[in-house]
């Protein structure tokens, strides 16, 4: 396995740097604090539970938003929960909806355990074998970048595991209300009319 | 389609679809169902519907978050014993941020079922959805089904409730009416 390169909150500010409208549903726990580090967002769906769906939220949002480009960010422990949906997202193949898992191969809120990604599992291998051809392992700064460079552009379903060290951040929260965060990203993308509807 | 048009009173499939139709559902999750094939293959024919097979019932419940994030209402199918994959994404998603959601669920383990496996779960599905809060129907009758539906749809996107509409095998077996 590859040694762990990138600090996660230099990972986050990277990959959002150049979001403008991009929409962002992370997984619950470090994905979460990492995108809140960078300050609040209409257009952040924070997850704070249901582990295992931040991909299938994804995937719902990207069939009704094809014009809109959509990021998961969510880690390992929270992708392996859900592994199958990588198969149901390969079947649809949206262009517009990019995976980026970040993968310290441990269970950061929970006393650090080890997850089957620090043993055998390569959640890249598992992508490309559930059809998600466009899928890598990124190790280094460079890799990072152009894939930053890349990653808010409509053009095909990517998916990318980012080996992150595994230095404890600065747990930073968001709102947690759901049914606010819901209607607020909603409000922000269809307008105040939906609130009417 | 000449079944379609001739049995269209007695194809309550047909008449969930017309209903799903009506109401602009564009996300069909599903995980197959015998009871489902007949709906799932009118919306498949539908180009206004997006149809999303599951690897598992969980799964739906995200998506149709998701979906409803986007501005698109959409349904999920699934026999009663994808009732118990989904409750902790019903109870954890969709209750938590009071996001409206129909399920559609055949059951199985009651009306003259053979494989004693299917009982359990068919026995506590309604439970364990009331357990939620979700607001459980049942359908019996093949005459129920549409109005039924075309209800707890309304219901679920106009208040964010959950509705999981359960049509019970006894109706599912006299489908060929």
């Amino acid at each position: 396995m590859p040694k762990f390169r990138l600090n996660r909150r230099y990972v986050i500010s990277e990959l959002l740097k150049q979001r403008e409208d991009t929409l962002v549903v992370n997984g619950l726990g470090g994905t979460c604090w990492d995108i809140a580090s960078l300050g609040d967002n209409d257009f952040n769906f924070y997850v704070w539970g249901g582990m295992g769906n931040a991909c299938m939220i994804g995937l719902g949002l990207a069939l009704s938003q094809p014009k809109k480009k959509v990021i998961v960010i969510t880690g390992d422990g929270e992708m392996l929960m859900g592994i199958g949906s990588l198969a149901t997202i390969a079947l649809k193949q949206p262009k517009n909806l990019s995976i980026v898992v970040f993968d310290n191969e441990l269970y950061g809120e929970t006393g650090s355990q080890k997850t089957h990604t620090a043993y055998s599992t390569n959640l890249s291998k598992i992508a490309i074998g559930s059809g998600i051809i466009n899928s890598s392992i990124i190790t280094t700064k460079a890799d990072l970048l152009l894939l930053c460079s890349k990653i808010h552009q409509i053009k095909n379903l990517s998916f990318s595991v980012i080996k992150i060290n595994q230095e404890q951040e600065e747990i930073v929260l968001p709102i947690r209300e759901g049914a606010y965060i819901k209607s607020r990203f909603r409000k922000a993308l269809l307008g105040e009319k939906i609130l009417l509807e | 389609m000449d079944k379609v048009s001739n049995n269209k009173k007695y194809n309550w499939p047909y008449n969930i679809y017309e209903v799903f139709k009506d109401n602009k559902i564009k996300q069909i999750a599903y995980v197959p169902d015998a009871g489902h094939k007949d709906l799932i293959d009118y919306c498949e024919n539908d180009k206004n519907m997006k149809m999303i097979s599951l690897t598992s019932e969980e799964e739906g419940v995200g998506l149709l978050a998701g979906a409803w994030l986007g501005g698109e209402k959409g349904a999920l199918l699934m026999q009663s014993s994808g009732v118990g994959n989904c409750i902790n994404s019903i109870a954890s998603i969709t209750r938590a941020c009071d996001f409206p959601l129909l399920m559609l669920v055949t059951m199985r383990g009651e009306w003259n079922e053979f494989n004693p496996w299917q009982v359990p779960m068919g026995k506590a599905t309604a439970k364990v959805l009331e357990a939620l809060n979700v607001n459980v129907t049942r359908c019996e009758k093949i005459d129920d089904v549409s109005e039924t539906i075309n209800a707890m749809l309304g219901l679920a996107y106009k208040t964010n409730s959950i509705n999981a509409v359960l049509l019970s095998q006894k109706l599912i077996g006299a489908k060929d009416f």
